[in-house]
């Protein structure tokens, strides 16, 4: 491409300044990625990908970003950042990385056009001016992406150790065990009640063990959903035992003076399984009780 | 009433399945109803499903309680059965609760409860 005369840059108008410019960044496509590269390297940048990862990914990105400057719509760059930021999180790559490198590329680029236009200082006003907003605009797409992405990771796995963390499990029929380990809020108590009455719903539950061993400490509002959980549960129609009762625990329940009247308790899980079966022997097996109140009857 | 709340005989029990919310006027008919069948019948057991019940207020937790102890009077002891997990945490947030008031998970066990019991009773 031969330099403009005067005259042609003169008739250049706003609207075709910027498919001058995509194209100058095409045609120095190869000599302005490795030095974006380089700089990314020398910056340290990236640190945990290969240098081949990172050309390849570097090369997907500024014809993404070129893309974008040439049609103005950002969404395909969006689409390729957040799969770019889905493969990169699980490998530790941090924001200010992400946001490092577009800026970067923003650096090189408006470094490279102000080279190529030092000549004519109003001609590269305009390009400038052509340029920033449009390049302003891929750096935040790019980085709201990411974070974006980082985010909804983050909201799965919170989702994925909360489910983890309260498996409620059948012993066998009629008796189920809800083992809590590690901390428990009002969030989690509130989630872990709905979660147990819904299995005495679904396995039609008469003995739950509600095990605490796990459990460093309680707080007054989580005792009390502790409580209500236990009430809500018997009107229910199944019995709570709770389990594991640290002595910490026990003496904070004291004295909070949670009202604990409600609360079957005993020492430990083993304790807690023997007390339960003593209460389903109590009611005799579903078949031998029917045919009684049959004979009854 | 007839078409809120089924009412069946099943050996010494009477069954109340209520079928939809009940109003005021048909939370005391059907207790007022529950009470003439236990005589009429000579029933030992009453068990009330409160499946169909979005919501148990404190009124009808008063009329439950009320139905289960005129039942007592006259002789049937009333298990609750079918309270929904929301309900019942509903129940225990607004500090009502049904004591003295027997409840069981489902249909089966509500019969096994009061067959439990009358057989304690008779020995």
């Amino acid at each position: 491409m031969t330099t403009p005369t005067r005259d042609d840059r003169q008739q250049l108008n706003e609207d075709s300044l910027l498919p001058e410019l995509v194209a100058y960044l095409r045609e120095h496509r190869t000599q302005l990625r490795e030095e974006w590269v380089r700089r990314i390297t020398a910056e340290e940048l990236l640190s945990v990908m290969t240098a081949e990862e990172i050309f390849s990914e570097v090369t997907a990105v500024y014809d993404n970003y070129v893309d974008a400057l040439e049609t103005g719509s950002v969404e395909t760059l969006q689409a390729y950042a957040r799969d770019l930021s889905e493969r990169i999180i699980p490998r530790g790559v941090e924001t200010h990385e992400v946001l490092g490198i577009v800026l970067l590329l923003r650096d090189v680029l408006a470094r490279s056009l102000f080279v190529r236009y030092k000549d004519d200082p109003k001609l590269l006003d305009r390009i400038l001016d052509a340029y920033e907003p449009a390049a302003n605009r891929i750096a935040v797409t790019v980085g709201v992406s990411f974070v974006d992405e980082r985010e909804r990771v983050i909201r799965e796995q919170q989702e994925a150790i909360r489910e983890l963390s309260t498996p409620v499990l059948q012993v066998r029929e009629r008796l189920l065990i809800l083992p809590i380990i590690g901390g428990l809020d009002a969030q989690r108590a509130r989630q872990l009640t709905e979660q147990l009455l819904g299995a005495i719903q679904a396995n039609r539950a008469r003995v739950v063990v509600i095990d605490i061993t796990g459990v460093a400490s309680v707080d007054l509002t989580v005792a009390n959903h502790l409580v209500q959980t236990v009430e809500s549960a018997r009107l229910m129609g199944a019995n709570a035992i709770i389990t594991g009762l640290s002595s910490k625990i026990a003496q904070t329940l004291v004295d909070l003076g949670v009202d604990l009247s409600m609360m079957h308790t005993v020492g430990d899980l083993q304790g807690g399984l023997e007390e339960a079966e003593r209460l389903l022997a109590l009611r005799s097996p579903r078949s031998a009780g029917t045919s009684r109140a049959d004979g009854d009857g | 009433m007839a078409e809120a709340v089924a009412v069946l005989h099943q050996g010494e029990n009477i069954i109340a399945a209520i079928q939809s919310d009940l109003t005021d006027e048909q939370v005391i008919a059907l207790r007022d109803d529950i009470s003439a069948r236990v005589g009429r019948s000579r029933a030992r057991g009453v068990i009330v499903d409160v499946t169909a019940l979005d919501v148990i207020d404190s009124f009808v937790a008063r009329a439950l309680r009320s139905l289960a102890l005129t039942a007592k009077l006259r002789g049937a002891e009333t298990v609750v059965v079918g309270i929904r997990p929301e309900v019942a945490i509903a129940m225990v947030q607004f500090e009502m609760n049904l004591a003295p008031l027997r409840t069981a998970i489902d249909l089966d066990e509500a019969l096994e409860i009061l067959a439990t019991e009358r057989r304690s009773a008779r020995v």
